[in-house]
Formats: structure tokens, C-alpha cells, sequence
């Protein structure tokens, strides 16, 4: 059964993505992430001394500010903040730069859909162009359960808010290992089918939820391959001039 | 910090409770081999739960939840006023979360708490279960899974219930957003809709007693909402191989990964959050831990059951 959507996109199609790195000259990293009609700038800005009241002096500290395309900041973005931040805090080996702040800045700059995934991406490419040590990438994807059962992936915003449900998923990268003995693994299976981070709005039956992960994981790996290719092209033709 | 050596020599000469300050970690970990908890709970239960309701008798509808020691306060006040252009026969509901800084050393008045607006939005969209994303303090929902807007209607586009829904934090000792759901929902069981009717001048007034013969009140007699499918949570802290679940606060702050499951009376799932953290979730950690929350949801609906048929034989 098939679900006929407005962009005449198949169920399991994602919208064109593009990506591209260094494009603010004051921030030490920053990206700009668009899929489809969502735009999403991050810029990073770090390692700095000193951490917050709060945090732990002995691990390095991320913080992210969130800014809205309009409007003030309320507690959508506060929730934001804090889930990015805390999926930030476990991709970043924060034991190499202890008791030092590193700042995350967001900036919406178009919301089609699929928000806080895209945000996630682009705060991951950022994090790469800073060059902040990380133990992976975090690849994120948005699934919508349709009324009828179906899942279907990157749904614009016109389609979040028809359909039933939406989950928001963040996987690892997938891994190419040279080892043959292929990618660590934990709990018996390969390491990017972990979640680091899943938000879910609407109701949806558990079977539901654990398809979406299928899915989920089957486009993340279209992502990393996306995110490999991306990093590895511009890193032999830049030129970055200091 | 974390040599083995000197935390080997340490461990016999140091008190039990200096070890626990020193190295937390390890004091749980050496408690996780033998599948307990630092209290004596196995790791799959939760705390004593109670619910007390009516505990604000101002309030249309109130409840005290407690789990273990946190304790949530929330009270429901109904206020008519006129409804929406675009949604002429629904009410609105508005969910507020508190923490005071009775409820914890760590919040000041002067520095507003994160995880506050964290725990207000999930509820709110745990409550109302709308796909619009948009904060506005009074949120009117199409699709709402336990709570039907329209029954809050009055007259069909002059009158509907506003309905504001405070819940104080009394007490932060972890698992804050499954005690925050419960006072809510529990709150909901006790509101009565207050009966109301119309004055001379067109504006709906409370109605004082029954005797007032002369208005013709708008809603018959104070009647209860009708629930639809009532959501409950667990959150569960994933360590290594270990699912612990309904943490204290000092199990938060060690083992920073958790995950907050809420189903609802129908087994559907209502939300599975899980921001972030070290620890990945696998597919048989999610299981477990749905499993887990199932056995709460019965647990839950006992509780909340039995806090109600106390209510009524008052």
C-alpha cells in the first residue's frame, strides 16, 4: 500500500540533502545543513577556558544556544538545547580538554520539517570543521507513522502535522572498518544500531516504534555515506586560507 | 582519581558513606553485581508509590503524588471565558511546571532550573498529544488522546472552560517527570466541572447552591471529565548492561543515561524519550525496559483505582 505524498516522494525517499563546512570565518567550525527546505547553520566556537557553575571541571563542557528563525525563545528551544547538548555530550571524547567550554550555536534559518534532526547533522559537521575530538558522528533522521500503519522518512512539515505520530532518531555513524573482523560491536550487535537519542511525539503502538527504528537505521546509512562522501571531497580541494 | 590500586587500599580503610562521596561510581557498580540497589530494591522496581487526592481544597480538581520521595503537587483551576475563532466549541488547557527551591539544594530563586521548561513541555505534549510544536502557554489541541477539548465547551463559540493546571515540585529526588505525570493525571481523576449558568446579562456565572431557581443552569450537575486512554511513565537508567529502573537523584546524577517511557491504558506509546546519553540503547534494551514499563502501568492503575474509591466512599 503505498502513501501518495505531496512531493511525489516514495515512502522511504529522503529529500536532497546538502551540506557545506567553513562558511562563517569568525567561528572556529561551522555548517550549514539543508534537507529539502529545512536550512540549519551551526557555528562552534571552542575549546574555551573555564566551565560553567554546574558542570564537572574534570570533563570538557558543551553548551548550546538555539536560535529561532522568529520569536522568542520559550521552552520549545529550551528542550531543544538541552537534547542537543546532551546527544553532543556523548559523541565528544570530553576527557581530551578538561574544564573547558565548548559552545554549539544553532540558527534556524528555515523550518520545513524534520528540525531538530537537521540540527543535530549540521552541529555534527560543525563540530568535525572545528576539529573537536569526537568518537563518532551522529546521524539523525525523522520518521512519521501514518494513520494507515506506514512508516514514512523526512516528512515535510505539512506531513508532521497530518500525520498520526513522528519519532526523531539519532543513530551512530555506520562504521568501515579495515579490520576483517568487522565493526566493535555491543550486546551482540553492530554498533551504529544503537540509539543515542530518540524523541517521539503523537501515539503510536510499540510495533510501530520499533519499525521506525528499521527504517531509521536503513536511511542512516544512506546519511553516513552522505556525510563520508561530503567530508572526504572537501577535504582534498580546500584550500582553507588560515 | 580511579587508580585501582588506591582505591583497592582505600575501600578497606575508608567508612561506607566516604566511600559512596568518593567513588560513586564503583559504590554502585559493586552493588550492580549483586543485582541491588544502595535502598534494597532489585533493579527492575520502582519506589512506594501514593497519591492523595484533594489535597488543595480551593482547587477544582487536585492530587499529591509521591513516588519514594518525590513529591508533585497539582491543582486545577477552571475559569470560563470566550474560545478561539478557530476553534469556536473546544476549551484550553494550560500545564505549568514548578520548581521551587524547596524542592532542591540545587535550584536558587535567581537562576532558573533547566530542567523545569523541559519537564513542563514534555508533559504538555504528553497531556494535550498534538503534533503542533508551537509553545503558546494556552495550547488547543485537535488530537487529544485523554482529554476531549470539546467536553470543555459551554456554549458553542461565547463560552468554554480554560483550564490552568499548576504542578508544584516538592521534593526532587529523581524520576521527576513520571511523578509530574501522575499528579496530573490523578488531578484530572478528581476535577469536577463546576455547574454554571447564565445571568440576566448573558455572562455565565457559578452557580452559588441549588435553590436558585429563577437561571436555568447551563450544566446540569458538577460533573467529572471523561478520560480516554490515561498515560503513564517509568524512567529507566541504562548503565552498561544494567537497566535500572525509577532512579533516585543521586542515581541520575552518576549514570547520566535514562529513558522515560510512557504508555498509556491501551498499551500505545505515548512517547519513548531518550535524549542523549552515553550509553545506546539496542533493541533488546528498549524490550526490557517497555516490558518494565508495562508492569508499572498496572501498578499505576492500581494506585490511582484505589486513591479514587477512597475519594468516593467520603
Amino acid at each position: 500500500m503505498e502513501v501518495d505524498r505531496e512531493d511525489g516522494r516514495s515512502q522511504n525517499q529522503l529529500r536532497p540533502l546538502a551540506c557545506s563546512r567553513n562558511n562563517l570565518h569568525r567561528a572556529h567550525g561551522s555548517a550549514s545543513w539543508s534537507q529539502g527546505d529545512t536550512k540549519v547553520l551551526a557555528a562552534v566556537y571552542g575549546p574555551k577556558a573555564g566551565t560553567k557553575k554546574n558542570e564537572n571541571p574534570e570533563k570538557a563542557c558543551i553548551e548550546v544556544i538555539w536560535k529561532p528563525k522568529t520569536g522568542q525563545i520559550g521552552k520549545l528551544e529550551k528542550e531543544y538545547e538541552m537534547i542537543l547538548k546532551r546527544t553532543l555530550q556523548s559523541i565528544c571524547i570530553l576527557t581530551v580538554n578538561p574544564n573547558t567550554t565548548t559552545s554549539v550555536i544553532i540558527q534556524v534559518a528555515n523550518d520545513d520539517g524534520a528540525l531538530l534532526p537537521s540540527a543535530i547533522n549540521a552541529a555534527c559537521m560543525a563540530l568535525v570543521d572545528a576539529g573537536i575530538p569526537t568518537r563518532h558522528l551522529a546521524v539523525s533522521i525523522c520518521c512519521c507513522v501514518a494513520r494507515s500503519g506506514l512508516v514514512v522518512l523526512d516528512p515535510t512539515k505539512l506531513e508532521e502535522q497530518k500525520m498520526k505520530a513522528f519519532a526523531y532518531l539519532v543513530f551512530p555513524n555506520s562504521v568501515h572498518s579495515v579490520l576483517p573482523e568487522g565493526s566493535p560491536s555491543g550486546q551482540g550487535e553492530p554498533i551504529q544500531n544503537g540509539i543515542i537519542t530518540s524523541v517521539t511525539h503523537g501515539i503510536m503502538s510499540v510495533d510501530d516504534y520499533f519499525y521506525c527504528l528499521e527504517r531509521g537505521r536503513a536511511a542512516s546509512t544512506k546519511l553516513s555515506d552522505f556525510l563520508r562522501k561530503n567530508l572526504q571531497q572537501q577535504s582534498t580541494d580546500s584550500s582553507k586560507a588560515g | 582519581m580511579g587508580l585501582p590500586n588506591a582505591s583497592a587500599d582505600l575501600s578497606t580503610e575508608v567508612e561506607v558513606d566516604a566511600f559512596r562521596r568518593l567513588f560513586p561510581l564503583r559504590f554502585f557498580e559493586k552493588h550492580l553485581l549483586e543485582s541491588i540497589r544502595p535502598d534494597a530494591r532489585p533493579l527492575g522496581r520502582a519506589r512506594d508509590t501514593t497519591i492523595a487526592l484533594g489535597a488543595v481544597a480551593s482547587a477544582n480538581g487536585s492530587a499529591l503524588a509521591k513516588i519514594g520521595s518525590t513529591t508533585m503537587l497539582a491543582a486545577i483551576k477552571m475559569e470560563v471565558r470566550t474560545p478561539s475563532m478557530e476553534t469556536p466549541d473546544e476549551g484550553c488547557i494550560a500545564i505549568d511546571f514548578h520548581m521551587p527551591p524547596i524542592c532542591s539544594p540545587i535550584f536558587r530563586p535567581c537562576r532558573p532550573s533547566e530542567a523545569a521548561p523541559v519537564v513542563a513541555k514534555q508533559l504538555s505534549d504528553t497531556i494535550l498529544r498534538h503534533a503542533n510544536l508551537f509553545p503558546r502557554l494556552f495550547i488547543a489541541a485537535e488530537i487529544s488522546g485523554m482529554i476531549n477539548l470539546k467536553e470543555l465547551s459551554l456554549v458553542s463559540g461565547k463560552a468554554a472552560w480554560m483550564t490552568y493546571l499548576d504542578i508544584y515540585c516538592l521534593d526532587a529526588d529523581g524520576a521527576l517527570f513520571d511523578a509530574a505525570l501522575l499528579a496530573a493525571v490523578a488531578a484530572f481523576s478528581h476535577l469536577e466541572i463546576p455547574v454554571v449558568s447564565l445571568n440576566d446579562d448573558g455572562k455565565i456565572v457559578l452557580s452559588e447552591e441549588q435553590g436558585l431557581s429563577d437561571r436555568e443552569p447551563v450544566n446540569k450537575e458538577k460533573r467529572k471529565v471523561n478520560l480516554g486512554g490515561i498515560p503513564f511513565s517509568l524512567t529507566c537508567i541504562l548503565h552498561k548492561n544494567y537497566i535500572l529502573a525509577d532512579p533516585t537523584a543521586e542515581e541520575e546524577s552518576i549514570m547520566e543515561t535514562s529513558v522515560t517511557m510512557v504508555l498509556d491504558s491501551s498499551s500505545q506509546l505515548v512517547s519513548l524519550y531518550k535524549p542523549g546519553g552515553a550509553v545506546l540503547a539496542y533493541t533488546s534494551a528498549i524490550q526490557d525496559c517497555i516490558a518494565l514499563t508495562r508492569q508499572r502501568v498496572k501498578e499505576l492503575q492500581k494506585v490511582l483505582e484505589e486513591a479514587i474509591s477512597g475519594m468516593e466512599v467520603d
